[in-house]
């Protein structure tokens, strides 16, 4: 359905268009600065300086978009009247919501497989890092397996499709904002900070802390939707 | 089991639902046997709509119990609603789908095995007069069509019990006709429950009839039985949902 609509192939050119511009900026940046580096011991390659700032930039890209994507689920559904026919249905709560956040991840998963294809590019010219990459691409997907279900639960919550959106984005910039405020590994912050954990990721650090930490935002906002639209039917 | 049992398809016993002070519906209880089409009449605010969906399972009753062809609402809600057709005041209609993806998508939310949709979905179209619109997207058509659109949706999977909530409310009289005829046909295999408040189309469509006034069940007989003491239903209608109002 979702891709019967203008809206996911629009979102999908767009945000393309950009990391391709991006893209193509880092690589014009490297290859200007590349005599320089050649004289340094140990030098960085070109999946650091090229790939990890794609991942960033895409990562805050799709803090704009995921917003856009959530809120229908549930806000629309209800504004439309439609969620009567899914409550009504012999589906469970928990049934609604995993289907609706699979489809939203299969969504974006086509969106990082673009961007990781977009970085692959670069085997044209030299030898990548594939463990940086990977790392990176594992960050991103887990990165949108958070916004997305905090998305869902948003927008389980109203019945303005607008308002979901306003929030979910609200929130999201606040992770975003709360990561700038922080020094590199210093305080409680850090350890908090959604995107720190992502940019550790995205420097090809795999810990079981941030594994950990994205599985249980994702579950928690999960079990709440499923909470929220049960509640909704036990007391009115 | 007795005979009588066998062809009880819907049993709501005593159905209570608060609203903070206010009791939307205070013991309730409804019968539906199969191919009897129950009119459920009343005037605004009578609790009609939240009867209907405590009966659907979009809204759990604070006390009593509800079985839908002896399966138990509560404790197996997917069996249940599994033989539940519904179709809400307004119909819950994606505007940017087609009809016949619309549809197919209701046949497979009501886990409708696959091989058995395209079948289905012929059937359906054809019985509510929607062949030659499977193309055209929901949102393009009329406000008649989108209502036979909604009813579709209800009866695709082949319910045993069909509850419509208001479904010639807005509609011209030819449309209205149209729907009739269509939820009199459905009747004879099926039971439905319709809520209204038309005294025109009860006396037309259903067999059986319930008035509700603030929360309760205030008459419960067939039409036929009306017919014959004579009564007329605008005039029963109007002395038990005024009489109280009075009262207060």
């Amino acid at each position: 359905m979702l891709f019967a609509s203008p809206l996911a192939w629009i979102l999908l050119a767009l945000i393309h268009m950009l990391l391709a511009w991006f893209f193509l900026g880092r690589l014009d940046a490297f290859l200007q600065i590349q005599p320089q580096l050649v004289q340094i011991e140990n030098p960085p390659g070109f999946t650091e300086t090229i790939v990890t700032p794609v991942f960033a930039m895409a990562a805050v890209l799709l803090l704009v978009l995921i917003p856009l994507l959530t809120m229908r689920q549930f806000a629309e559904e209800r504004k439309n009247h439609t969620l009567t026919l899914l409550l009504s249905a012999p589906v469970t709560a928990t049934e609604i919501v995993l289907g609706k956040f699979l489809a939203l991840i299969i969504f974006f998963l086509g969106i990082i497989g673009l961007i990781v294809g977009m970085c692959l590019s670069l085997t044209a010219g030299g030898e990548l890092d594939y463990g940086l990459v990977l790392s990176g691409a594992l960050g991103l997907f887990l990165l949108v397996c958070c916004f997305v279900a905090l998305g869902l639960y948003i927008s389980s919550l109203t019945a303005q499709p607008a308002l979901a959106a306003i929030g979910v984005l609200g929130v999201l910039l606040g992770f975003w904002i709360t990561d700038m405020v922080t020094d590199d590994h210093q305080g409680w912050v850090h350890f908090v900070s959604i995107f720190k954990q992502f940019e550790l990721l995205n420097n090809g650090l795999i810990d079981t802390f941030s594994g950990a930490y994205f599985f249980l935002f994702t579950l928690f906002f999960i079990v709440l939707t499923v909470r929220h639209l049960d509640g909704e039917r036990l007391h009115g | 089991m007795t005979d009588l049992d066998e062809r009880t398809m819907l049993l709501a016993k005593c159905l209570r639902c608060r609203y903070g002070e206010y009791n939307a519906v205070d013991d309730i209880s409804i019968q539906l046997k199969k191919g009897e089409v129950l009119g459920l009449l009343g005037p605004n605010g009578a609790g009609k709509t939240t009867t209907i969906r405590m009966i659907t399972g979009n809204l759990a009753p604070n006390a009593g119990s509800i079985k839908i062809c002896g399966i138990d609402l509560l404790n197996e809600p997917q069996k249940a609603k599994a033989r539940l057709g519904y179709l809400p005041e307004i119909p819950p209609l994606y505007f940017d789908m087609t009809v016949d993806e619309y549809l197919r998508f209701a046949a497979r939310l009501h886990r409708m095995e696959k091989h058995h949709i395209p079948q289905a979905l012929e059937t359906c179209k054809q019985r509510c007069g929607l062949m030659s619109h499977g193309k055209r997207l929901i949102g393009s058509l009329s406000k008649g069509l989108q209502q036979r659109i909604g009813i579709a949706q209800a009866i695709i999977h082949d319910p045993d019990v069909i509850i419509l909530d208001e479904p010639t409310v807005g509609l011209d009289p030819n449309q209205m006709r149209e729907i009739r005829e269509l939820i009199r046909e459905l009747g004879k295999k099926r039971s439905i429950m319709l809520s209204t408040h038309l005294l025109l189309e009860v006396e037309s469509v259903c067999s059986r009839v319930q008035i509700m006034h603030e929360g309760q069940v205030v008459m419960n007989e067939t039409v036929a039985g009306l017919k014959q003491q004579g009564a007329d239903l605008e005039t029963v209608f109007t002395r038990l949902t005024q009489q109280s109002q009075e009262m207060h």
